[in-house]
């Protein structure tokens, strides 16, 4: 603070009491954003894999860019993106980049707007949005990539029991008829018929059912998933809000694992990255149990992508999950988050940054960072390949503004 | 002269003080109007359609919307205010007529301290200590008075609800009634007092007789600026409440009411603009609420003076 020693004895000799108030004002104003200043670097001090990852990929960001980039949307990608911003911003020491975590239809409404290079979204354009597109992409059209895949884990606490280290084994089926209170115990013949190693230790407790009460796309995935494996049990259609309430709701994730932890007999669920110590259950693909992780997940999406038609069609990369998987080894609930950008902007500085931003983001020190400070799945190497063109090919449709620093 | 024009200086000041709160308050609730018209005057399918996005599809009307949400405000800081009136009272009664000179100076600092803490930290102490402590006591009061509607089971586990809410927002709302009922108390006349005892009343009854008639209309003041704090409170709320959209009153049970000021918070990070008018507009109804609250109190005061009053006259 600047306030010197002279400074201060004058002020109180003048005795003005209205100066000491704004006096007081002041410093208490500097104080506090000097505070949030601080808050923000702690958010932000980089694992020590970034400093490794980032020299490896610092030959591709020779175009020096400077300035302020804003993007906006999805909350759920926005621990991946804060350290990406910290990776990116070490190769490109002159900008400064920001995004803000209002959600995945306020992210893409206001990329709309042209007030964001891009935007982070849980779900794919719809075709509307695709048309409107067009104003803010000088007649192109918008695209979108995935660039991070969350697994979710339906997450329990029986620690009383000693069974948070074993996997307790649930079918599809089993997880909506909990959900829609129609398994209401832990020692539920259901239950003890797929779990016969633990049969006897599964307590005759009530479970309860904790879910997210604001909107989110963790929910919406979670339902999509129980729709598209347990029809019959579960009848109401995916959305963003949790349509029953039974149990208990808790705002965002972190309140969710909270809820869990806070009692016996609870069973939520959550991105797999927030889960430590709690039990994770293992959920019925085919004839097996698959416990999540990042590298189940992963081949998850490997064949999603495999199965799905229009895969890179007009240059919109969307998967389309396969939740119903029947293969062996493959965890079946995740939430795919895209990136979503124009293939044509007004200016080359915003041109450029997007380009380099979603090649970051989509590199092998990109994926690393993310799965090491959120816990995502990696992106299968054959879809990233298949990505980089369309990224490579964003322009600007105005040449000659400055580019270079 | 000189005199004069500072007098004058002065009094306007203070006039225009008095206007700009006045302008104030108009401001904000010309605000909340502008911005939630939209819900009631602008397309009524999108309007549907946001209300059932926030309902999980329950209701596509405002009122039902938001009729639960009042019951869930109201509900939650009248059990605060009904928990914290007696405690404050007992607390200011003991510091101006009970406690010796220094335990009493002691106390009143306390007071106004716990006054001063933030809301966030007392959320932040009712969800990681409060909620996870609090199931065993709740297990006691519904097997008790599990006959009374209020108490009846299931008791949740955690217990995320109402009562938990209530016993967090009622800790919050105490210093403020007690610090206001305080100072009253020890404004009391003396000679009332004294001419009291002298007539050979016991300590209670002098406090009952001068004490109390003194104090009720400001002890309705302290409760209405302690209920005004409990039906704003977002943080607390938002942080140990289980949401839900029932009339229900299982305090003990989670998941049943929710308040309009946490819902507006939950809910605000991922409003599109009409989902954000429709928050809005709850919050015109929570301003409304607060008038009619006030509205109420106000009567209570007048009729409450008139009444101790005609005491006073037929003594």
């Amino acid at each position: 603070m600047r306030l010197s020693h002279n400074d201060h004895s004058e002020c109180v000799q003048s005795a003005q009491p209205w100066r000491r108030i704004l006096r007081t004002v002041l410093v208490g104003t500097s104080a506090s954003v000097l505070l949030c200043g601080l808050a923000a670097c702690g958010d932000n001090t980089p694992s020590p894999s970034l400093t490794q990852s980032s020299a490896q990929a610092q030959g591709s960001y020779t175009e020096k860019l400077s300035g302020e980039f804003a993007a906006a949307g999805a909350s759920s990608q926005k621990s991946a993106v804060d350290a990406l911003i910290v990776g990116y911003s070490a190769l490109q020491p002159n900008i400064a980049m920001s995004y803000d975590p209002s959600g995945s239809g306020a992210g893409v409404n206001t990329f709309l707007t042209g007030a964001v290079a891009w935007a982070g979204s849980d779900a794919s354009l719809s075709d509307e949005q695709i048309q409107s597109s067009q104003a803010v992409c000088l007649g192109s059209t918008a695209f979108e990539i995935p660039v991070y895949v969350s697994p979710i884990a339906v997450a329990y606490n029986l620690s009383d029991y000693g069974l948070n280290d074993s996997s307790v084994h649930m079918s599809p089926s089993t997880i909506a008829k909990i959900f829609t209170g129609k398994i209401t115990s832990w020692d539920d013949p259901q239950l003890k018929k797929e779990n016969p190693d633990i049969a006897d230790k599964l307590p005759s407790l009530e479970i309860t059912p904790v879910w997210r009460s604001d909107k989110s796309g963790t929910t919406k995935t979670f339902q999509t998933y129980l729709h598209h494996t347990a029809p019959n049990d579960w009848t109401s259609e995916p959305s963003e809000t949790w349509p029953n309430s039974l149990g208990q709701g808790a705002k965002g994730t972190p309140a969710v694992t909270m809820t869990i932890g806070q009692a016996q007999g609870t069973l939520g669920y959550a991105d797999f990255a927030q889960v430590s110590g709690l039990g994770t259950v293992a959920v019925g693909v085919g004839s097996d149990y698959v416990a999540p992780s990042p590298e189940a997940t992963a081949k998850l999406i490997d064949e999603s992508a495999a199965s799905s038609d229009s895969l890179g069609a007009d240059g919109r990369f969307v998967i389309d999950v396969n939740y119903a998987t029947q293969e062996s080894g493959v965890y079946p609930i995740a939430l795919v988050s895209y990136d979503i950008a124009c293939p044509v902007y007004k200016d080359a500085r915003t041109a450029t940054y997007t380009k380099q931003w979603l090649t970051y983001a989509l590199s092998d020190a990109g994926q690393k960072i993310s799965q090491d400070n959120a816990g995502s799945a990696p992106i299968p190497q054959s879809l990233r390949e298949k990505m980089l063109p369309v990224i490579d090919s964003i322009t600007a449709a105005s040449s000659g503004t400055a580019a270079k620093n | 002269m000189k005199k004069l024009t500072a007098d004058k200086l002065f009094r306007w000041t203070a006039t225009a003080a008095g206007i700009l709160i006045l302008g104030v308050l108009a401001a904000v609730f010309v605000f909340l109007l502008i911005q939630a018209s939209p819900v009631f005057f602008g397309d009524r399918a999108a309007a549907e359609k946001t209300i059932s996005s926030f309902t999980g599809g329950r209701t596509t009307s405002f009122l039902a919307f938001v009729g639960p949400l009042i019951f869930g405000t109201v509900l939650a800081s009248g059990l605060a205010l009904a928990l914290a009136f007696f405690v404050a009272v007992g607390i200011a009664l003991f510091i101006s007529h009970y406690a010796p000179k220094r335990l009493s100076s002691l106390l009143s600092y306390v007071v106004d301290l716990l006054a001063a803490i933030p809301s966030v930290v007392y959320g932040l102490w009712g969800a990681l200590v409060l909620v996870p402590n609090m199931y065993p006591v709740w297990q006691v009061v519904n097997a008790v008075f599990g006959w009374i509607p209020l108490f009846a089971g299931p008791v949740s586990n955690p217990p995320r609800t109402v009562a938990t809410v209530a016993v967090v927002l009622a800790v919050m709302i105490l210093p403020i009634i007690t610090s206001m009922a305080r100072d009253i108390f020890v404004q009391t006349p003396l000679l009332q007092q004294e001419a009291a005892l002298a007539l050979g009343a016991t300590k209670w009854e002098m406090i009952k007789l001068a004490v109390l008639p003194f104090g009720a209309n400001g002890l309705v003041s302290a409760s209405m600026l302690g209920l005004g704090r409990a039906l704003g409170e977002t943080m607390a709320v938002l942080m140990i409440l289980s949401p839900g959209s029932t009339y229900g009153i299982h305090l003990l049970t989670a998941s049943q009411n929710q308040t309009i000021a946490a819902n507006i918070a939950a809910q605000f990070p991922e409003a599109d603009s009409l989902g954000v008018s429709t928050l809005i507009a709850s919050g015109l109804v929570l301003f409304v609420i607060t008038f009619i609250v006030n509205y109420i109190a106000r009567r209570i005061t007048k009729g409450g003076g008139k009444l101790t009053f005609r005491k006073k006259e037929k003594k």
